[in-house]
């Protein structure tokens, strides 16, 4: 057992701090309303941001960031730990880079894509100058995605699609989609379907905006009709694409933004004890103390799991249930922050983006509703649940 | 970073569960507890036999000198299995001041004994208002010429009846700034005005009343400096706290396995109730809940290993456990429903031991405080 990082990990923790905090533009914090643990207010996700995002991805790029989690053949460190660790200051900072492409199509190209679509696409990812949507949901087919009906018809050398997707997050942004189609009509559900990279510039792809709650243009919905997408453009096998995604959604559940909860719980401890009520800091009031101890040992335990999937990966093992319950844990913590935040500012935490008087630029009231994405994107919590206990606990499934 | 247990320790894991498994079932639990000390000469033998008792004593007093971590590990298992008697009280209640703060003399004279299973110890610490912070602490410690008198009375102290010396914590002085003023005093138990009273409690471990009636005791009872006792004192606190969250953490592992077995093999409607989502998704809770507990726990007594300060890991593995270990027999009864409600099954013999737990070395409230002053409020 060992719980502390090694004198290169420190060292690195350093060199990357340094870094943002030398490129941050000084009000940056004024501007990112980002809740950790959340899908909703991402800069990255949203136009406004793009300028500065893509330049500060190119940025980390350059540094050789954006991929260091993956092997050196592929141009990366093979460090799970760095990846974790850059991924901690990173969202600490609440720096608006990184994504889909880098967490989840990059990881997931390594291990099943072709040496064509790796040679296409990973030098961009790792440099940071191409971005990823994920299209799986479809109207009919959220915790469900077996049922999807998006169709993928054999053409010699395409696929034909035809279908939806909706809740497609940054599809308006970015340049590639990492698409589940259906390729087999016959076939049980589970073998029917297949992964592809479509690119958003291909005639009939049509990207229409959906807003959230947030009062962010974040996600979409995403029309193909006739779409042409050449087969080399399929990722891992043909009629394998539940596999895969079930990769990349693993990928996805343990891309978290760690640092973010630390510094909201920094920001509330600052708060309590900078705020005044009936003539005293906030920080005397014994409830306040409790309600802000026990975030904090949440906080402490979500971090335990999150090293610990770094340090797995590290030494080769995948960790499936890992990656679910690291998921759940770490988007209830969001919920159960945004609450206790709400709780500790009373009415200021209503106070929106852009009011006089909000407290932390309304980042409170904001994240309390985007708080609410975190347990279903990725997979509900219910569904992460049923995986814990059925695949990890060995529980009979409902016949 | 390192999430796994070194070899030694996963040897002294796999033994600890064997020897357990073997030596202590539920039936001896059951039996233990009808004792009044709640505690097994047999079986304290044995475990010193193992060299339990010295695990983590240097090896000049008869010990094996390893770190606390392993004796978390230890006691992960021993709550697994609900280990019964006064093996915390002894090695750690009692141990660890005297290791910080004894004189060699002292040491030798209590520690070897300790390490071959022949001296039980506990620590008279709280009192009527339960609270384990110094300023809380009034029994009194008086200088009479070359001797000390204390008088007052103690509460909840643990395994009182089976130790052969307890430590006690006095006031001698007042409190010129938080935790100074405190002695601690070791005395026999059988000392002319030391009356042992037992408690009976619902999660049947022998917590005692130790009355002082002017007990006066020799210069050679003083355990560490004068007036300073408390950060000897604080140090087996904090050890015994992990150690206690320890068991609860191996608690909480037998009470899923426990339920996940049962939740397989119970039919209703036509098939097993663990193919309904309502106990699937406890159960989920129930597994991340123990991992969670688990790490906060070894990360506590892994920094406790290390010297550095750890009131931070070690606040927060307490409360995590005590709160957590709470919810998972809870939540174990549920599933269990009227099976687990009586007397001859066993989950009530953990949820007993998880509620005390949470109360033990201070309740949740004290450690949320710890939290809060290490967050910086
Ligand atoms: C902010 C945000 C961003 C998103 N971004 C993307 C994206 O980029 N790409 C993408 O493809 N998708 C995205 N999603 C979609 C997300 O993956 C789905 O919303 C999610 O999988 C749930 O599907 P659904 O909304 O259709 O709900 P449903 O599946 O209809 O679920 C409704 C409720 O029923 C429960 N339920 C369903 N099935 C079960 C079951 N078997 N057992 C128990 N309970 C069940 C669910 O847990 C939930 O509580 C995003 C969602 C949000 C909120």
């Amino acid at each position: 057992m060992d719980f502390a990082f090694t004198k290169e990990e420190l060292d690195f923790r350093r060199e990357i701090e340094a870094f943002v905090k030398e490129v941050l533009p000084p009000d940056w914090d004024e501007w990112a309303v980002y809740w950790p643990g959340s899908y909703g207010t991402m800069p990255q996700l949203e136009a406004e941001f793009q300028e500065i995002s893509r330049r500060f991805s190119r940025m980390l790029g350059e540094k050789g960031w954006l991929g260091i989690g993956w092997p050196k053949e592929y141009g990366g460190q093979g460090s799970a730990m760095k990846a974790a660790i850059s991924g901690d200051v990173l969202s600490y900072y609440r720096f608006p880079a990184g994504g889909v492409a880098t967490t989840i199509a990059g990881p997931t190209l390594i291990l099943v894509g072709s040496e064509e679509l790796k040679k296409e696409f990973l030098p961009g990812i790792a440099s940071g100058e191409i971005g990823f949507w994920l299209g799986y949901s479809e109207p009919n087919a959220g915790s469900d995605l077996v049922s999807l009906k998006t169709t993928a018809v054999d053409d010699g050398d395409a696929f034909i699609v035809n279908g939806q997707k909706i809740w497609s997050s940054g599809a308006h942004v970015t340049e590639y989609g990492w698409v589940i189609a259906k390729t087999d009509m016959d076939a049980p559900a589970h073998k029917s379907a297949t992964l592809m990279i479509i690119p958003n510039d291909t005639p009939g792809v049509t990207i229409k905006p959906i807003i959230n709650i947030c009062g962010n243009h974040s996600f979409n919905e995403v029309f193909f009709d006739d779409v042409r997408v050449p087969k080399r453009y399929v990722v891992g096998e043909v009629n394998k694409g539940f596999y895969n995604v079930m990769l990349a959604l693993q990928f996805e559940r343990m891309s978290v933004g760690s640092g973010g909860f630390r510094r909201v719980l920094e920001e509330l401890v600052r708060f309590a004890r900078e705020t005044e009520r009936d003539g005293r800091p906030l920080s005397e009031d014994p409830r306040v103390r409790k309600a802000l101890a026990a975030i904090a040992v949440e906080i402490e335990v979500f971090l335990t799991f999150y090293w610990q999937s770094a340090w797995m990966q590290d030494r080769g093992q995948v960790p499936e249930l890992e990656a679910s319950a690291l998921k759940l844990v770490f988007t209830e913590l969001s919920v159960k922050l945004a609450d206790t935040a709400m709780d500790l500012l009373g009415p200021f935490g209503l106070l929106d983006k852009g009011s006089k008087r909000a407290p932390f630029g309304g980042r409170v009231g904001m994240g309390y509703l985007d708080a609410i994405s975190g347990p279903i994107g990725a997979g509900t919590s219910e569904i992460q649940k049923t995986i814990l206990a059925t695949r990890g606990l060995g529980l009979p499934r409902k016949k | 970073m390192d999430f796994d247990l070194n070899e030694e320790q996963k040897i002294l894991q796999r033994s600890a569960a064997d020897f357990l498994k073997k030596e202590c079932p539920k039936e001896r639990v059951r039996r233990i507890e009808e004792t009044e000390e709640k505690y097994s000469p047999d079986l304290w033998r044995k475990m010193a036999d193992l060299g339990w008792m010295g695990l983590h004593l240097p090896e000049q007093y008869g010990g094996t000198g390893w770190s606390f971590l392993s004796m978390a590990v230890l006691l992960e298992e021993m709550g697994y299995n609900i280990c019964p008697g006064p093996f915390i009280s002894t090695t750690l209640l009692g141990c660890v001041p005297l290791l910080h703060a004894g004189t060699e003399d002292q040491k030798q004279a209590i520690l070897p004994g300790v390490a071959s299973g022949d001296l039980i110890l506990t620590l008279a610490l709280a009192e009527s208002d339960r609270g384990y912070e110094p300023s809380t602490l009034k029994v009194s410690g008086v200088r009479s010429d070359e001797s000390w008198v204390i008088d007052g009375v103690k509460l909840f102290v643990p395994d009182a009846l089976s130790a052969d010396h307890i430590l006690c914590v006095a006031r001698t002085s007042a409190a010129s700034e938080p935790g100074a003023g405190l002695t601690l005093f070791r005395v026999e138990k059988d000392h002319p005005g030391v009356t042992v009273t037992p408690l009976k409690t619902i999660a049947r471990d022998n917590q005692c009343e130790v009355a002082f009636d002017h007990v006066r005791l020799g210069p050679e009872s003083v355990i560490g400096p004068v007036d300073e006792a408390w950060p000897a004192v604080k140090a087996a606190l904090d050890r015994a706290a992990v150690g206690r969250a320890a068991e609860v953490v191996g608690a909480m592992r037998a009470t899923l396995d426990m339920t996940v077995a049962y939740a397989k093999e119970r039919v209703q409607f036509g098939r097993p109730i663990g193919s309904f989502q309502a106990i699937q998704h406890y159960l989920a809770d129930m597994w991340v809940d123990m991992l969670g507990t688990r790490n906060l726990v070894l990360q506590a007594a892994w920094k406790l290993s290390t010297g550095e300060p750890a009131d931070r890991e070690v606040s927060m593995a307490k409360v995590r456990a005590g709160r957590m270990g709470r919810k998972a027999t809870t939540v174990g009864h549920r599933i269990f429903a009227g099976i687990g409600f009586t007397m001859e099954h066993d989950l009530h013999l953990y949820h007993r031991r998880t509620v005390a737990a949470d109360f033990a070395f201070g309740d949740s409230d004290s450690y949320h405080e710890r939290v809060a002053r290490a967050l910086g409020l």
